[in-house]
């Protein structure tokens, strides 16, 4: 198992370090410089400024001095936001971003598993179908389109929830967030679960507990659900990547200052170091998030854990 | 994954062999397209993305307006028929129905143009990879692999700060992140494949790599790699779309289903007619390509012959 671990985490190595090759340098060569103002700068301070931020030297050296910078935690500076550097803007939102994400995730998880497992359980029936429609609907439809028609029934219509804002995380201010992130991951995950537990109960034990006379809840929690479940945790990556992203858009438009908003505005903004750092750390952290869904499906389906050993 | 030779040995079991010859050049597409009807929501989802392309491409034949004019006597005014505003008037007076079929042609196309791009590149790279084999497919595969991991929405959004939001390059930006699925099916499928025996004699014949790859696997790959194309349409959409909404993705005048959303959105608290017949539009689209995929799916797919 610490084997597996190990070469896992060598393996993650090369693809942080072409996330931060690609992003560097199609950052670097995007038109416009971070010192292009409405007023041209004098002369002397603009060579002065490029001389202290290393952007008159090759773009291979500028490379080489960002990749020593981030081995040491250091985004640099914002080129926007005065005062702050990219790594106190990043630790201010992320935290906003977590709780968000963190609680769409589980909330996600037990209603798609819930649903998906009492859809199988009764196949074909008008509840499967319902919740298989229902699903698709919450697929298709695309958070951005979601959050503003959730904002213009609860919030605008019937003033249920604040239309935005985050008031340091106020209850009320959470919900629609969290709905609109959460959403299309209980829509897959209701779906995976659903075909899992349709081929799970397809299998002779099952035939045999049932025939058995256990009772349906105890096959369902006792023998059922951990195979079940096998699908929905691989599931766990893609649905990490999709939450992140739905943040992007989701902290946009409830106006929540989380790292999804200031990605969104570095990228307007052109504030390279900013967009940079976001990008790099939600890759590292989707890898590595990435590695323990991967070891929690070793522990839980033995036969992943032997192959890992052997090869 | 084995849809086409099941098929045909069904056929071939219960039919006589003077007729074989045809039906076994018929019958996969007949069957599909027979199992493929039976799906009530695919059918209607086709019919409804049929009805739209056609509405996209004859808008100046649907309504007097054009998406550019501005209409000064009806700025933000409600849909209505009376003065032919169907869909009701922008904020700065366009037509929004003009506007949305816009946003539609642009969305439509995109998910054609950016679908064949990431045809173009998975089907070759997948192909490649499978056939060659052996070392050619560990480092194709690995790159693959390392390329799964990347948050690709954040590569999006830095190629367009990158490429100065030209549309075309938008086209190719978006192909380009999702070949990866495709690639990795056409590998899948071409490690059986070229295990046939119509391969091999191909390889004896003398016929050049590139030649084999071509006529003898690629086009027998078009089956599974339907299917994907299908699926690969509403996420080319979705992307392009969300890329608009940040105001990222296309620029004014030209529009996109994803601008007129995020337009709308700033405008509903008084103008609620201004987000839902975009986002109707837009969700409709998704909608209906996941529909058919789906069905497409379930047509090609053995196990569901029951």
């Amino acid at each position: 198992m610490l084997e597996y671990f190990i070469r896992r985490l060598l393996g993650a190595i090369p693809t942080i370090f072409i996330i931060i090759l690609v992003s560097f340098f199609l950052i670097r060569l995007a038109p416009g410089g971070p010192f292009d103002f409405d007023r041209s700068l004098a002369p002397e301070i603009q060579v002065n400024l490029n001389a202290k931020f290393h952007l008159d030297e090759p773009v291979y050296v500028q490379f080489g001095y960002y990749l020593k910078d981030i081995l040491q935690g250091d985004f640099g500076p914002s080129f926007q936001y005065k005062n702050y550097t990219v790594t106190e803007l990043i630790w201010q939102g992320f935290p906003v971003s977590v709780q968000l994400g963190l609680s769409a995730m589980v909330l996600a998880l037990f209603i798609g598993c819930a649903a998906g497992m009492l859809a199988a359980y009764r196949q074909n029936s008008k509840f499967d179908y319902g919740v298989m429609t229902i699903s698709m609907l919450g697929i298709s439809i695309p958070n951005f389109v979601m959050a503003p028609l959730l904002i213009l029934f609860f919030s605008i219509t019937f003033s249920i929830f604040p239309a935005g804002g985050w008031n340091d995380g106020a209850f009320q201010n959470r919900i629609l967030p969290i709905i609109t992130l959460a959403l299309p991951q209980v829509a897959y995950i209701a779906r995976i679960s659903r075909g899992s537990m349709i081929d799970v109960l397809r299998n002779p034990y099952i035939r045999t507990a049932f025939s058995k006379g256990l009772p349906t809840f105890y096959i369902v929690t006792r023998h059922a659900l951990k195979p079940t479940l096998l699908p929905v945790i691989s599931y766990l990556g893609p649905a990490l990547a999709g939450i992140i992203t739905g943040s992007v858009v989701v902290e946009q438009i409830y106006g929540i200052p989380g790292l999804g908003r200031y990605f969104v505005q570095g990228a307007l903004n052109r504030d390279y170091t900013l967009v940079m750092g976001v990008v790099v750390f939600y890759g590292v952290f989707i890898i590595v998030l990435n590695l323990f869904v991967d070891l929690l499906y070793g522990w839980l389906d033995p036969q992943i854990r032997v192959q890992g050993q052997k090869t | 994954m084995k849809t086409q030779p099941a098929i045909v040995e069904v056929v071939v079991a219960n039919d006589t062999t003077a007729m074989l010859e045809a039906r076994i050049i018929q019958t996969p597409v007949r069957q599909v397209w027979v199992r493929f009807k039976k799906n009530l929501a695919a059918l209607i989802s086709m019919g409804v993305i049929g009805l739209l392309v056609i509405a996209v491409l004859i808008t100046p034949v649907l309504s007097p307006f054009n998406g550019e004019d501005i209409d000064y006597e009806s700025i933000a005014s409600e849909p209505s028929l009376a003065s032919g505003h169907v869909f009701g008037t922008d904020s700065l007076g366009r037509d929004l129905f003009v506007r949305t079929m816009e946003g539609s042609r642009i969305s439509l196309l995109i998910g054609l143009v950016a679908t064949v791009v990431s045809l173009l590149i998975g089907v070759n790279y997948g192909a490649i990879a499978g056939y060659f084999g052996g070392r050619v497919d560990a480092v194709m595969m690995r790159l693959v692999d390392i390329l799964y991991a990347m948050p690709f929405m954040f590569f999006v959004i830095l190629l367009m700060v990158f490429f100065g939001r030209n549309i075309y390059l938008i086209f190719f930006a978006i192909g380009a992140i999702n070949w990866l699925d495709i690639a990795r099916i056409v590998r899948g499928q071409t490690l059986a494949i070229k295990q046939q025996a119509y391969v091999e004699a191909a390889q004896i014949y003398g016929a050049s790599h590139w030649k084999i790859i071509q006529r003898h696997i690629v086009p027998n790959l078009l089956g599974v790699v339907a299917v994907y194309i299908t699926l690969t349409i509403p996420q080319v959409i979705l992307v392009e779309s969300f890329l608009s909404f940040l105001g990222l993705g296309i620029q004014e005048p030209m529009t996109s289903l994803g601008a007129l959303v995020s337009d709308g959105a700033n405008e509903m608290e008084s103008y609620s007619w201004m987000l839902i017949f975009p986002a109707t539009f837009l969700s409709i689209i998704l909608f209906g390509f996941n529909f058919i995929g789906d069905g497409l799916r379930d047509a090609l797919d053995p196990k569901q012959v029951n």
